[in-house]
């Protein structure tokens, strides 16, 4: 503790900072990638709520939403029996139709607001909660300290991210409650459906979605440039690029791809806000446009963009595996590699999401190549996290299980991926719950598996506490069985033809049979909703009341963990030199089990 | 998983099926064997007192041995699925039936030529939602959009194509069995997308016959 003290004098060179200066315009790489952690957490939660209200549409079709719909004795007598009947009375018979009124009558989420819930649910989980954790959080929290440096390359800059990323989120949110609701055309924004507000009468929500994206990206742009400019320039002495963890190598190449990936995604919503205010026809044919125009400039960026979603993740887990195998990552240059080529070969595979678009089916055959390559360096990295754990000493902490969790679901969304890179199969599966389950095997099954892994591990280096065991294994287990609940049955709605983005199943013959599942999956959801407030408790309480955590209490041999906890501005009372790789556990003829990478050299060759 | 798929009455949905069921067995086998061997390891690898974890970088000849068989294996599933892929969407048996669908918010429009054999002639005759075909001929369909992109999808022939505005995609089909199937749009096409739903009826000869005696009372022989 007082090193730590000490630490804060010797780099504190100015007047102590006040709450707005440490809290809110912070630019501290570490106060930053907390920010980042709170909206994602925040948003995490609202795009949640928003699957919860749909997923109780497709349960139950058209009846009113529990505890604030209307009663159903209101609804087969007309007459008002609870408080919240008369409530609802009121609502409707206003002049105006109210927000309420309008989207949910009585309770019950009408087709439009339904179109909006999924649109939303999926914008604000992919651009509002994964990244601002995956890529906000955890590479502006970890690069400088992990690379052994003092902060980031421009820490205003940084500061500048967090808050730009902000007015995104209050933009987005605005969304809702402008007049004609809030974006309804997938978080895919295919044109025409998004170019024209005659297609869904929605017009401001869709424009605000629009500029929200453009003014997250420039967040983003912002916070490529730190990243990319601080690994490449700031590393400690030793730290060459095959001595960086795989998480720093995973948060620089998921940089680049933003970089790149990014602008691709700013024309197109540019173009679109064209169309939609200012007469141009870029994506309607009626003015000499082409619609796969968009679906082409929209998966150019969005394909990469899933990549960018998952590399940060699995980053993590190649952090958490070693950790808790005691052993060193098995094959870490062919970790680096694959990551690279996933990285490259993510350019040339988007057209598999346009198999069945009216693209030129030659075009397609090109992108099943494309795409059934890429599978091979997933599938190189799932072997070498198996042999991490292959004559390992393992040990089942909350952030190992979380880890473990991340592997063995994203196996079963890369497998089924295969089905939708075959082109015949893709017929039959494109736009089902096929899809969807594989988006959620990968996305939650990966991405969420591996941002709680990364939060449990380094949430004493984050606030200096220690998370609360227990709740952590009853949190995971509990999210474990309710993920595989809700996903599970999702592949099999989609063999049997259940189309995506409907909001009454019921109103198809075809899918009569296979109603029951969707009951098991919403209430599969309802559980994983409920099983996060656990999380949410564990983390407030242990940042307010949580047992104060040693520098390194899970042994491990990364830089961050010889900063003193949690680390001063600056990080290091004493610049780290290193002198070993990343993952030197067990090393045989030491007493201890791991060699920090800061350890003088001489201890092993690497 | 594979009972859950629709009655296939297409003739290229066997091999459409066929290739599910292929992707199917090696992707489950994958499955468990990934698994089994994860489970094993955690169960075997333990934490025990006295047991030091194997301290090694990996091996290089395991990396070149499952890269070069995924490779192989991802390849060779490309290479089959190809001529099924050509022949679903790139080539077209002859015709024995036209039919023109244009998607519009939130309908089917079905067009059908009439006995001279033509669209956009006298005889053609328009309804919303009604598909009506012999069984065992080869139907052409021209998809259309007067709107947005819908999506034309009749499970039970394993046959999806989206409809776009400004463009005639012409996909085909022929049905095996008689019945009454359902055509759901399969793209996000606005308020009314959930509940757009037209219907197959896949005819006997006299059926038919009788159909299109029928719609077209005029021409009867």
């Amino acid at each position: 503790m007082s090193d730590a003290t000490a630490a804060q004098h010797t780099s504190e060179a100015h007047a102590p900072h006040g709450f707005i200066s440490t809290y809110v315009f912070s630019t501290d790489h570490k106060m930053i990638g907390k920010q980042f952690l709170m909206l994602g957490l925040l948003m995490f939660l609202v795009g949640g709520a928003l699957a919860l209200m749909f997923r109780w549409q497709l349960a139950y079709p058209d009846q009113p939403l529990p505890i604030i719909g209307a009663s159903q004795s209101f609804i087969e007598t007309e007459d008002p029996a609870t408080a919240m009947d008369r409530t609802w009375v009121d609502l409707m018979s206003a002049e105006e139709p109210g927000w309420l009124a309008t989207n949910m009558p009585y309770g019950v989420i009408q087709p439009a607001f339904y179109n909006s819930l999924f649109t939303m649910h999926a914008t604000i989980m992919i651009f509002f909660a994964v990244m601002p954790i995956l890529v906000g959080c955890f590479g502006n929290f970890l690069i400088p300290l992990m690379i052994g440096t003092r902060d980031m390359a421009f820490p205003v800059l940084n500061m500048l991210s967090f808050w730009v990323a902000v007015a995104a989120g209050i933009i987005m949110v605005a969304g809702f409650f402008v007049p004609g609701g809030h974006a309804a055309a997938g978080w895919t924004a295919y044109a025409p459906l998004s170019a024209d507000p005659q297609w869904t009468g929605v017009d401001w929500g869709q424009g605000l979605w629009c500029i929200s994206l453009i003014v997250l990206g420039i967040s983003s742009l912002m916070g490529s440039i730190n990243y990319i400019t601080t690994v490449i320039n700031m590393r400690a002495p030793g730290m060459t690029l095959f001595r960086l963890p795989l998480v720093i190598w995973s948060l620089f190449i998921v940089a680049i791809l933003l970089l790149l990936a990014l602008p691709v995604l700013t024309s197109a919503l540019a173009m679109l806000l064209f169309d939609m205010w200012a007469g141009t026809s870029f994506f309607s044919p009626a003015g000499g446009g082409e619609p796969l125009l968009w679906q082409h400039l929209f998966w150019f960026f969005g394909h990469p963009e899933v990549y960018i979603l998952i590399l940060p993740a699995m980053g993590v887990a190649s952090e958490v595996l070693p950790v808790f195998s005691r052993k060193p990552i098995f094959g870490y240059k062919a970790m680096v590699w694959a990551m690279i080529s996933i990285a490259f070969l993510g350019w040339l595979v988007w057209g598999h999401h346009m198999f069945q678009s009216g693209m030129s089916p030659a075009l397609g055959t090109t992108f099943m190549i494309s795409t059934m390559f890429i599978a091979v360096p997933s599938a190189i990295k799932t072997f070498n996290w198996l042999g991490t754990l292959w004559r390992g000493s393992i040990t089942f902490t909350v952030p190992m299980l979380n880890g473990l969790a991340f592997v063995s679901m994203f196996v079963i969304g890369g497998l089924s991926g295969i089905y939708m890179a075959s082109t015949p199969v893709d017929i039959f599966i494109h736009d089902t719950y096929y899809i969807v389950a594989h988006i959620h095997y990968v996305v939650f099954g990966g991405s969420m598996f591996g941002i709680f892994a990364g939060i449990y591990f380094w949430f004493p280096k984050m606030f200096g506490r220690e998370m609360n065991t227990a709740l952590g294994k009853l949190h995971f287990w509990l999210t474990f069985i309710a993920f595989n609940v809700t996903f599970f049955p999702m592949h099999i709605l989609g063999v049997g033809g259940h189309m995506r983005r409907i909001a009454n199943p019921m109103q198809y013959e075809f899918l009569h049979g296979l109603q029951w599942m969707n009951v098991l999956i919403s209430w599969g959801a309802f559980a994983l909703g409920a099983a996060q407030l656990i999380f949410v408790l564990n983390f407030v309480w242990s940042i307010l009341r949580g047992r104060r955590a040693s520098d390194n209490p899970w042994r491990s041999t990364t830089v961050e963990w010889t900063a003193p906890t949690p680390p001063p501005h600056g990080n290091f009372p004493v610049p780290p030199s290193v002198h070993h790789g990343p993952y030197e556990y067990s090393v045989p003829g030491m007493e201890q089990d791991y060699l920090p990478q800061t350890a003088p050299a001489g201890a092993t060759a690497h | 998983m594979l009972d859950w798929l629709p009655e296939n009455i297409s003739t290229y949905g066997a091999d459409i099926d066929f290739f599910f069921a292929v992707i199917y067995y090696i992707t489950t086998a994958v499955f468990f064997l990934v698994a089994g061997a994860m489970v094993y390891f955690l169960i075997r690898y333990r934490r025990r007192a006295g047991r030091k974890a194997e301290y090694t970088h990996g091996n290089n000849t395991l990396e070149l041995v499952w890269t070069t068989a995924t490779t192989i294996a991802m390849f060779l599933l490309a290479i089959i699925s190809k001529p099924v892929w050509s022949e679903i969407k790139e080539t077209r048996p002859p015709a024995d039936l036209e039919v023109r669908v244009t998607g519009k918010q939130f309908n089917w429009e079905v067009l059908y030529p009439g006995p001279d054999g033509k669209f956009d002639t006298d005889d053609d005759f328009l309804t919303d939602n009604e598909v009506h075909v012999p069984v065992d001929s080869v139907v052409h369909v021209h998809l259309r959009s007067k709107d947005v992109i819908h999506s034309f999808f009749v499970p039970v022939l394993r046959l999806k194509q989206d409809a776009l505005p400004g463009r005639t995609i012409t996909a085909w089909f022929e049905a095996t069995r008689t019945g009454t199937y359902e055509i759901p749009c399969a793209e996000l096409c606005g308020f009314g997308h959930s509940g757009m739903l037209g219907h197959l009826y896949v005819h006997s000869p006299d059926e038919y016959s009788a159909w299109v005696d029928e719609t077209w009372p005029a021409n009867q022989s």
